[in-house]
């Protein structure tokens, strides 16, 4: 059996290792170390955690079977998921750890002699707090998970639902949240603690429900940030360094990039959390501009331009992930690639439904990562590039947010794809974008509408090229 | 007077939200899903605290509804830790530099 204080220095140990994973993230050479880093250290938490509790009894064998269970489902998953469904997995995996936080906390709130917190019914109080403010963080992230995993798998509708005194409701249930948890710790009343995790579960609902399905990337890092706290909760609770140390690497992580995706949709977080972007604006913007002339071309069309170009970037959009395009536009760029034209990938951060969504599925498709710049690197290059190829993507190219103090997305940082020499929009219509607002692109002289699935366009260029 | 151990667990708090501020700002943003998959995997170190729950009862004792909670918990933490990893791993490998894969 270990003592308290040396596996409490293997714990620190796990916790550092915990940040060097994230460090390796730095930069994609040091990435696959860091990963290894991070199982690193979660299999000396794991270890320690059973020898210093040193019972190899029933209970040992009845465990590594959860284990291997849990481990085998984890495993299968990771290797069947197609990358296009990240942002889901993501979504589902933090279901699990809001879970997981809860069904620890119950079971520290049942026995709490096991954990060295007092007896059921008088339990510490400072132990009490972290317990339920793990527990309801956890549950939270629970079901705020589970209602973006809906959504972006498409069971749930993608639009935001909103109904009358929805903030007003939000408000009196965090509040009793509030409440009932201070009740809880005067009384140690069982009765409060399920009350308490039915109205969190209930909460994180009606949290992520009015949220619309393009502001995913903001709600999956800020559930990615809950799950984090939740852990730490529980962490102070099981004063277990590890875990406090993890659950704040987590936390911040997930706000970090929380506040990176806003900025990229110029929206305040509490603009975001309130939901219902759109829903409004959908109806009447749309309506008055169908009138003016678009110039809408072929295959044939696209690949003559592009033969002629000497520099084309690409502006990859969650359009391409739905249509599974990644593969079909390496092709693509192959080709171009033969015939000496320069080919970059230009990224905006909230392409796609999560951090990063993009460039995960252009490395799936083999693209370089040195190829593909973020909008900052390559804003620049439009001005000296000859076609610009839009792929998916809609909003995040609109120049309105740059000319038009009017428009919902004004003030968004957009990539400037309009000052290219001509511009391929790849798109099955003229339909506006999520935010519900007509793409001033669609209309410029310079600008060659493609109609078509992104797969099979894309396809057909490079037969014709 | 004697300071309480929890003030202490509160410093590691602290600060360790403090590096996850620096260390995270620095991971280059081609690198956010696979960012996200292993802060996933690595908060499933709350893993430890079911293992204590499970393993809490005596063989009399051994599926108490305590104990049952933690190793459902461990069923869970288990599938983020290897899925978490795993999938990570895999999405890591995909980023490649020009010249390697041609």
């Amino acid at each position: 059996m270990l003592s308290a204080n040396l596996s409490a220095i293997f714990y620190l140990i796990s916790g550092v290792l915990f940040i060097l994973a994230l460090r390796g993230l730095s930069s994609p050479e040091t990435s696959r170390q860091g990963n290894l880093f991070g199982i690193l250290g979660m299999a000396i938490a794991v270890t320690v955690t059973f020898l210093s509790i040193g019972n190899f009894s029933t209970g040992f064998v009845v465990i590594l079977i959860f284990l291997l269970i849990g481990g085998l489902i984890g495993a299968f998953i990771a290797y069947k998921i197609p990358m296009t469904a990240m942002p889901e997995l993501v979504a589902g995996f933090h279901s699990l750890v809001g879970l997981a936080a809860v069904f620890v906390a119950i079971a520290a709130f049942l026995n709490p002699e096991a954990f060295n917190l007092g007896s059921p019914g008088n339990i510490k109080l400072g132990s009490l707090i972290e317990m339920s403010i793990g527990a309801a963080v956890g549950a939270i992230t629970f079901s705020g998970s589970i209602i973006a995993f809906l959504k972006l798998q498409g069971i749930m509708s993608g639009s935001p639902i909103t109904f009358k005194g929805q903030h007003p409701l939000n408000a009196l249930i965090l509040i009793s949240i509030i409440v009932i948890t201070y009740l809880l710790c005067s009384t140690q009343s069982s009765n409060l603690f399920w009350i308490l995790l039915a109205i969190s579960f209930l909460i994180g609902f009606l949290l992520i429900i009015p949220i619309g399905g393009a502001d995913m990337p903001v709600v999956i890092s800020m559930l990615n940030s809950y799950s984090g706290w939740a852990a730490a909760g529980i962490g102070f609770t099981l004063e277990n360094t590890a875990l406090i140390i993890t659950g704040a690497l987590v936390g911040s992580s997930g706000a970090i990039l929380s506040y990176i995706m806003c900025k990229g949709m110029n929206r305040s977080f509490f603009n975001v959390i309130l939901g219902g972007f759109g829903a409004i604006e959908q109806s009447a913007s749309a309506q008055n501009k169908e009138q003016k002339p678009v110039k809408s071309g072929n295959a044939d069309d696209a690949a003559f331009l592009m033969k002629n170009a000497s520099s084309v970037i690409i502006v990859p959009g969650y359009g391409m992930a739905v249509a599974q395009a990644q593969h079909a536009l390496r092709e693509m760029v192959d080709t171009l690639k033969k015939n000496d034209i320069k080919v970059s990938y230009a990224i905006h951060p909230v392409a796609g439904r999560m951090p990063g969504h993009m460039n995960v599925l252009l490395a799936e498709a083999n693209v370089p990562y040195d190829e593909v710049f973020e909008l900052e690197e390559i804003n620049n290059d439009f001005a000296n590039a000859d076609v610009a190829f839009v792929i998916g993507a809609n909003d995040v190219t609109n120049p309105v947010a740059k000319t038009d103090p009017q428009s919902p997305i004004y003030g968004m940082p957009v990539l400037d794809v309009e000052k290219c020499k001509s511009v391929l929009f790849v798109k099955r219509s003229l339909s506006p974008g999520y935010a519900g607002i007509d793409n001033d692109l669609f209309y410029k002289e310079n600008t060659l509408m493609l109609f078509a699935d992104a797969k099979k366009m894309t396809e057909d260029i490079t037969k014709n090229l | 007077m004697e300071i309480d151990p929890f003030i202490f667990r509160l410093s590691i708090f602290i600060l360790s939200i403090f590096i996850g501020y620096y260390v995270v700002w620095s991971v280059t943003p081609s690198l956010h899903t696979p960012l996200m998959s292993v802060t996933n995997a690595i908060s499933s170190v709350i893993i430890v605290g079911a293992i204590i729950a499970g393993l809490a009862g005596n063989s009399d004792t051994i599926f108490n509804t305590s104990s049952i909670f933690g190793f459902l918990a461990i069923s869970l933490a288990a599938i983020n830790i290897f899925g978490g990893f795993l999938v990570t791993q895999r999405m890591l490998a995909m980023y490649k530099k020009k010249k390697k894969d041609k």
